[in-house]
């Protein structure tokens, strides 16, 4: 493995580039692993690429179905935040932003991570007070936040509509300045380059088809397209296919398998230089490096695996993203296409063992998984390596909903479409 | 109209196409002005005035020119309108020239001929595909710097900075056949549909309706074949009761059960209208039965190096600017085909007095008809040849081009130059699948065809022509109108009436394509060592055929991973061009067939729509509906100062004499506490509940019991969700024994409504019980104080006394002359009374109880004072039914009934909602009395207010206020153990967002009259 | 945009209705007494089939019944609709 630096391009432009090599191996499987993860997203790939790098375990695959990186990781609108209200989810996703902001270089590998803030708009004064509820928790957590008034949203995206004829004026914001983007697919790249590195073995074209146990009801393996692997452990890093795959091992799972749609107006120069949601509108905005405005807004609503969503979505959110920049009227918007969610029904992930002995889950991750990618990749790996759930995820355990202890963000209850 | 000025246009022909040349347009591109006429569309007018150069690429800043005449065009980008106008990014093949238009050219600084951006191309050798994932990684603090860089070079136009001053309209229409595309396929589906009675709908993306038969120089019937276009065009016009005809109209998206999206350029259309006269788009919500898809196909360039030159065209869009426009994109032309139709191209050039000094076709030993003639006519035809470089000016574009023997895939340099100012390039025709394979059609490959064809699983649609990869046009012409017919019969009308006359063509024209030596495949040709250009694959975001190469070599192997790790096909044309090149050669370094490498998914919409069109009417103060009170009118009167709340206006405070908010509010409450006041209560939800058995419905729906309720009592009630939350609480009056009117909060009308629709449906149709929400049917009136039974008794004859109208007691009756419904409820803790009329009725009631109250000191209040006095009561609301809280965290776990069943009931059990150390309602006030807590601070032990984050917190302020019936500031909100743990202690409330901390005493969260002896008075 | 067949309004456009979980026929609310494990099931759990699904819908701007939808959840095609047990029958239908 060539080391990625400004060095090493320089003298591959000299060389016509011909000496770049895989950023990783395109396995084959072998008959047999310590550990197989199931799904070659980002969580997938991190899981694996810490299990090697923190736990030293030496026989990991990850088997994905299609192309790596073609799930959710490969979908989203890339937004990185931990502006949670809850502890238990402040503390995870800020372990996480912890990871990010060093990423690049644990990974050799420029996954953009872009810290330009995320502003969360308020409309109302009791929005207002929510969002001071937050702000103050996650200051008290550690975690930055600044409330800002109007002129000084005004200064940070000046094409914000902030007059009071707008139909839901805005009267104030939270924001978290760490917060940002990164570049989504370099993500999953990156992972899979440093997991390849460390011996992993990245299987595509690989679908689980049945999952094996013994007589006990452990795991000893799976059945795939590409013929059976054995391992005595298993991780499920599946989002929006979770379901189909427990149902394997008959397990029932408080998720339900949503639509949801992003989309993106044709590149323009800069002119957004922070991410911008508002609850009223339901909708989120940012710019991505290329120049296109990114949209995402809410679910279509019903349950659905079609990569493929309708247009009263897409039109909600055009309406309120020209309502909130009314500048953004005469762009174009160029692509839109849909991810499939495992919407979970507190609207929290899960990462925990299972009762199945060797079955782990790392599912639910509604709307948020990809900022999620490099916590939820630790702290599975730790949960497969020990045997135990690491600390920052024992609030995800898979038991919650039965012990009452469910972690709502943002008290939508267990109606998937509402998170 | 400007007058027809000097000689202009120096590429324009004198004769020919279909422009109107007796009107001149003048338009203005980078500050010169320039002329065109009417039929011109931007590009062509761009052309016939010899403007080659017109945009600078994404990632090198090429110069680039027009390469494609429509939609597929990659390069011709520029920025249209000027001020609030202002539009990046438009294609200027789609765009229909106007009189006084104005374009400029993008992404360049300081101008379009000197882009110092350029000078990147420098550097090139080390931007590859995904350079930037391979650098900037260390130090830490060099992504932050050169990202906005990065940013700042790419990017294309720029956003407008103005709102928009153009409308947008969304319009819905049903059709038993749509056909897209109004090319000969198109015609004929069309017309056979429209003869038998069906309701039609033609759209097509341009603003001229014929496709291919405007371009080409084919005859039909012996006569010209726009003629017969027109004719058709008559006919289908005529038939306007049934057929609906959508010119510059582009069907962007195929959608669930026949629903297409549909984007009319309106201002785009010949007949177009005045810049803000009319709506200038409109987006079609399209409901059809059944579809034919007629879109044709997108010609691909080739590749070889330096093929990004402005000059370097598509063969087609060539013919098409020379047939359709009357305009010669270059003097002295080469055409370099891999197949027969490529040399149309010969014939057509030469009749407009270009001279074509070589064909250059890389199959060896060319025969047919097409190849033949154009030797007979004397063209130099190069067999066994390729391009392989090309030489030009930088900002004029292509001087001649390198000629190399071609043979197997290896080539040796003739070492020649051919001089050219144009190359009329053709790799061969893609069938435009995009709408076909938009909801999960699988396109096949056809090696004959060298393009993927329909998947034959997923008709309908019906494909007809060119997007079937059906070749020749009467073969075209026939396929239209089977495609027309079978939709008809699929739609399940009769075919009736004569089918339109399939035209004869004229076999003098050069339609013998496909008679000749097969197309050859070449999807790239080799890069010759010395040559200066880059292989351009996607010359919008500047993929080459090296990066294609290098992205491989890396392992990104699949279509998808290349797309993305390239850029290939990301840009604004969507890769309509470079697509099939790019999975080609990808294929070839797979060394793998085509079909085994597949396509990227297509995706909606089919070209970019204006975000302005698919927002429609619902933009700035319409993006949502305004609800008002039936009392609103008389309210504003009264100086209220309105408030958004979700849906609603509402009333949030009456200022007089210049008052602050605060002021106001302080004098609203301690009026009301004094005197009387009122506040307009109809935004409450309102729920008639009706049926023997309302009581039963009741009690399975809320936490405390019902069925002991009397008539004439009302009772307040706690609704939990099946998790044991509550969901939301209110009161219902008992008008009589199967008859109850609810209330719920403002908020959750809806969603309480839906919840009991749901239990009663779903879980218990067996309850004869009716709902219906009232919430706009009735207008409410909330009088409270201690005159309020005074003011009541002003304006009513019933008996309003303490013993008739006990607390949480109710009355029918006419008030103020108006009938009503008095219940005795109190939200803000004093004597109190809802008066409830049919909303028709608000403003009056509103009006007259003003008018009465007079002389009590009676005074309006607003939502604000409102929320001051409930939580001077301790009541809870939407900041403590947050949707996370049980019964007991509210302080009302005594109501949780253990006689019966209600929703929520089970899983209120759990161990975890149980736990007595949950955040549980409480009462907070200052320990100095003085200084207020404000909502949303963090409750955390005073032992660590001044140590170091994180510190573990114990709760939240939930609500808060200054206290004015009190004397001090009070709030309201939640501690883990609740009152039982820490009443009478100390708390801290920090808000470090302002950096704020308040030393706050834990008291019972009833601060104003806890014992309610002034609302039970 | 998908047709809802609301068995008493007829096929209209899917933003008229609202999705609200599996049929109850496949997904039965427990007993008031039943164990918790049952109520946590109920509440929480889902089986979000891929392909053919039955699954409760209401006619939210139109008639606001819930009625039952059986749809491919990866084609979005939809083979039919009939009204829950109890609920009045659609206009027309045979008795």
């Amino acid at each position: 493995m060539i080391r990625y630096s400004a060095l090493s391009l320089l003298r591959q432009g000299f060389a016509g580039h011909g000496g770049w090599p895989r950023a990783w191996r395109d396995a084959d499987p072998r008959p047999d692993y310590d550990v197989v993860i199931v799904g070659g997203g980002g969580h997938g790939l991190a899981t694996a690429y810490y299990l090697a790098r923190n736990h030293g375990i030496k026989r990991i695959a990850v088997l994905e179905k299609g192309w790596l990186g073609g799930g959710s990781v490969g979908r989203n609108t890339t937004i990185v935040r931990s502006n949670y209200l809850l502890d238990a989810n402040a503390a995870f996703y800020e372990h996480g932003m912890k990871l990010w902001t060093r990423l690049s270089r644990d990974l050799n590998y420029n996954v953009m991570f872009s810290q330009r803030g995320v502003l969360n708009l308020a409309h109302t004064d009791a929005q207002m007070e929510a969002f001071a509820r937050r702000g103050n928790a996650m200051r008290l957590n550690g975690i930055d936040a600044e409330v800002l008034d109007v002129p000084a949203i005004k200064q940070l995206a000046p094409l914000l509509d902030t007059s009071a004829e707008a139909r839901f004026p805005i009267v104030g914001g939270l924001i978290q300045p760490r917060a940002g983007t990164a570049r989504h697919d370099a993500v999953a790249w990156g992972y899979a380059r440093a997991a390849s590195a460390l011996g992993v073995d990245i299987i595509q074209r690989c679908e689980v088809t049945e999952i094996l146990r013994d007589t006990k009801g452990a795991i000893t393996g799976v059945e795939t397209t590409r013929g059976r692997i054995r391992a005595e452990k298993i991780g499920l890093c599946v989002a929006g296919q979770t379901s189909r795959l427990a149902a394997m091992v008959d397990l029932p799972l408080p998720l339900e398998t949503h639509l949801l749609q992003a989309m993106v107006t044709e590149p323009v120069k800069p002119c957004l230089d922070t991410v911008v949601t508002s609850g009223a509108a339901h909708c989120y905005i940012s710019q991505t490096d290329k120049g296109e405005l990114v949209f995402g807004g809410d679910l279509d609503g019903y349950p659905s695996y079609a990569q493929r969503g309708e247009t009263p979505l897409v039109e909600h959110v055009c309406a309120a993203a020209v309502s909130l920049f009314p500048a953004f009227s005469r762009l174009r918007l160029m692509r839109t296409w849909g991810g499939v969610m495992d919407m979970s029904m507190d609207g929290s992930p899960i990462i925990d063992r299972t009762p199945v002995p060797g079955l782990y889950l790392n599912a639910g991750w509604c709307y948020g998984g990809f900022k999620a990618t490099p916590a939820a990749g630790w702290c599975l790996a730790h949960t497969i390596a020990h045997d135990a759930p690491h600390d920052l995820v024992k609030p995800f355990a898979l038991d919650r909903f039965a012990r009452g202890a469910t972690l709502d963000e943002k008290g939508a209850g267990p109606t998937p479409a509402l998170h | 109209m400007s007058a027809p000025g000097p000689a202009r246009q120096p590429h324009r022909l004198g004769s020919g196409g279909h422009i109107d040349r007796s009107r001149t347009l003048s338009f203005r591109f980078d500050g010169c002005s320039l002329t065109g006429h009417p039929g011109d569309t931007l590009a062509s007018a761009l052309l016939a005035n010899g403007v080659r150069l017109v945009a600078r690429s994404f990632k090198y800043h090429r110069p680039r020119g027009i390469q494609g005449e429509g939609a597929e065009d990659p390069s011709g980008l520029v920025a249209l309108g000027r001020g609030d106008r202002h539009e990046p990014n438009t294609r200027a093949t789609l765009t229909t020239l106007t009189d006084g238009l104005v374009a400029r050219s993008q992404n360049r600084w300081p101008s379009l001929r000197w882009d110092a951006a350029a000078l990147t191309a420098v550097a090139s050798a080390f931007m590859p595909a995904g350079f930037y994932y391979k650098t900037f990684i260390t130090p830490p603090q060099v992504w932050p710097l050169a990202g906005p860089i990065l940013r700042r070079m790419a990017g294309m136009g720029r956003s407008p900075t103005a709102p928009d001053p153009d409308r947008y309209e969304h319009r819905t229409a049903h059709c038993d056949v749509l056909v897209v595309g109004a090319g000969p396929a198109g015609l004929m589906a069309a017309q056979a549909a429209a003869r038998c009675g069906a309701r039609v709908i033609l759209a097509d993306e341009r603003a001229w309706m014929g496709g291919c038969l405007l371009k080409e120089k084919t005859r039909l019937d012996g006569r010209p074949g726009t003629a017969w276009v027109a004719d058709a065009l008559e006919e289908l016009a005529s038939r306007d009761d049934r057929v609906t005809l959508l010119p510059a109209t582009t069907v962007t998206g195929q959608h669930d059960h026949g629903f297409w999206l549909a984007a009319d350029r309106i201002y785009d259309r010949p007949d177009a209208p005045a810049a803000g006269e009319g709506p200038r788009q409109r987006l079609w919500h399209i409901r059809a039965t059944q579809t034919v898809l007629a879109t044709g196909a997108i010609e691909r360039p080739l590749v070889f190096a330096g093929n990004d030159r402005a000059g370097v065209m598509l063969a087609g869009a060539a013919r098409a600017f020379v047939n359709q426009y009357g305009v010669t994109p270059g003097r002295r032309a080469v055409v370099f085909t891999s197949h027969d139709e490529g040399y149309r191209t010969v014939f057509d050039l030469r009749g407009a007095g270009i001279e074509v000094v070589a064909v250059v076709d890389p199959r060896p030993e060319v025969r047919g008809p097409l190849p033949d003639r154009a030797r007979a006519v004397g063209v130099r035809v190069l067999d066994g040849h390729v391009i392989g470089d090309t030489r030009g000016h930088p900002t004029r574009g292509l001087e001649g081009v390198a000629l190399h023997r071609y043979h197997d895939g290896g080539m040796v340099p003739v070492g020649e130059w051919i001089e050219a100012d144009l190359l009329a390039m053709s790799g061969g025709w893609s069938p435009t699948l995009h709408l076909h394979a938009q909801t999960g059609a699988r396109p096949v490959w056809d090696d004959d065809l060298l393009a993927f064809r329909p998947d034959p699983w997923r008709m309908p649609p019906w494909m007809a022509g060119g997007c079937a990869g059906t070749r020749g046009l009467d073969a075209v012409l026939r396929q239209g109108l089977e495609a027309g017919r079978n939709a008809v019969e699929a739609a399940g009308l009769r075919l009736t009436g004569a089918p339109p006359p399939v035209p004869a063509i004229d076999r003098d024209e050069p339609s013998e394509v496909g008679e000749g030596t097969p197309q050859a495949p070449l999807w790239a040709v080799p890069k010759p060592a010395m040559a200066g250009g880059k292989r351009f694959v996607d010359i919008q975001d500047d993929v080459t055929a090296e990066d294609i190469a290098l992205a491989h070599q890396e392992g990104f192997a699949t279509v998808e991973h290349l797309k993305r790790y390239t850029a290939l096909g990301m840009g604004t044309d969507q890769g309509k061009t470079s697509n099939v090149n790019g999975l080609a050669l990808l294929a070839e370094a797979r060394g793998e067939p085509i079909p085994m490498v597949g396509t990227t998914t297509f995706r909606v919409p089919y070209t970019p729509i204006t975000m302005g069109a698919l927002a429609g009417e619902s933009v700035g103060p319409r993006f949502a509906p305004v609800r008002r009170s039936p009392m609103h009118e008389a309210q504003a009167e009264a100086g209220a100062v309105f408030q958004t709340v979700g849906p609603w206006l509402r009333p949030r405070y009456f200022p007089r004499d210049g008052e602050t908010l605060a002021e106001a509010v302080r004098r609203e409450v301690l009026a009301t506490r004094a005197n009387v006041g009122m506040v307009d209560v109809s935004f409450l939800g309102k729920i008639d509940i009706q049926g023997p058995d309302a009581a039963e419905f009741l009690n399975r729906v809320y936490i405390n019991g019902w069925k002991s309720l009397p008539v004439g009592r009302v009772r307040y009630g706690l609704m939990l969700r099946e998790d044991g939350m509550a969901l939301d609480d209110g009161t219902c009056a008992r008008l009589a024994e199967d008859h109850v009117a609810m209330t719920t909060t403002t908020a959750n009308a809806g969603r309480v409504m839906a919840h009991l629709e749901h239990a009663l449906q779903v879980h218990w149709p067996d309850l004869d019980v009716r709902l219906v929400s009232t919430t706009d049917a009735w207008a409410a009136v909330a009088i409270a104080g201690p005159k309020s039974r005074q003011l009541l008794d002003l304006v009513t004859d019933l008996d309003v006394s303490n013993e008739a109208l006990p607390f949480m007691g109710l009355t029918v009756g006419p008030v103020c002359g108006l009938p009503a419904r008095v219940f005795r409820i109190s939200f803000s803790g004093e004597l109190a009374y809802e008066i409830n009329v049919p909303a028709g009725y608000g403003d009056a009631l509103w009006r007259r109880l003003t008018q009465a109250g007079a002389a009590l000191g009676l005074v309006p209040y607003g939502s604000e004072a409102l929320g001051v006095m409930r939580i001077e009561k301790g009541h809870v609301a939407g900041a403590e039914l947050d949707g996370r809280t049980t019964p007991h965290d509210l302080g009302l776990g005594r109501m949780v009934s253990t006689k019966k069943s209600f929703i929520g009931k089970r899983l209120l059990q759990r161990p975890a909602l149980q736990d007595p150390d949950r955040p549980a309602l409480v009462g907070l006030v200052p320990e100095d009395g003085r200084t207020a807590i404000p909502a949303g601070s963090q409750l955390i032990a005073t032992e660590h207010a001044a140590e170091a984050v994180p510190i573990p917190m114990l709760g939240h302020v939930s609500s808060a206020c200054s206290g004015p019936s009190v004397g001090h500031p009070v709030a309201l909100g939640f501690l883990k153990g609740g009152l039982a743990r820490w009443e009478g202690q100390t708390v801290v409330a920090a808000y470090p967002l302002k950096g704020t901390q308040v030393r706050a005493r834990v008291v019972p969260p009833h601060f104003h009259d806890p014992d309610g002896s002034r609302q039970n008075a | 945009m998908m047709l809802i067949p609301c068995p008493w309004c007829g096929p209209r456009p899917r933003v008229d209705f609202s999705y609200g979980g599996p049929d109850p026929a496949d997904h039965p609310r427990p007993a008031d007494d039943a164990p918790l494990e049952a109520w946590t099931r109920y509440v929480y759990e889902r089986d979000t089939p891929k392909g053919s699904a039955r699954e409760l819908w209401r006619h939210a701007a139109g008639c606001r019944q819930w009625f039952v939808v059986e749809r491919d959840t990866v084609t979005h095609e939809v083979a039919g609709s009939h009204p829950l047990p109890g609920a009045p029958r659609p206009v027309g239908e045979d008795l």
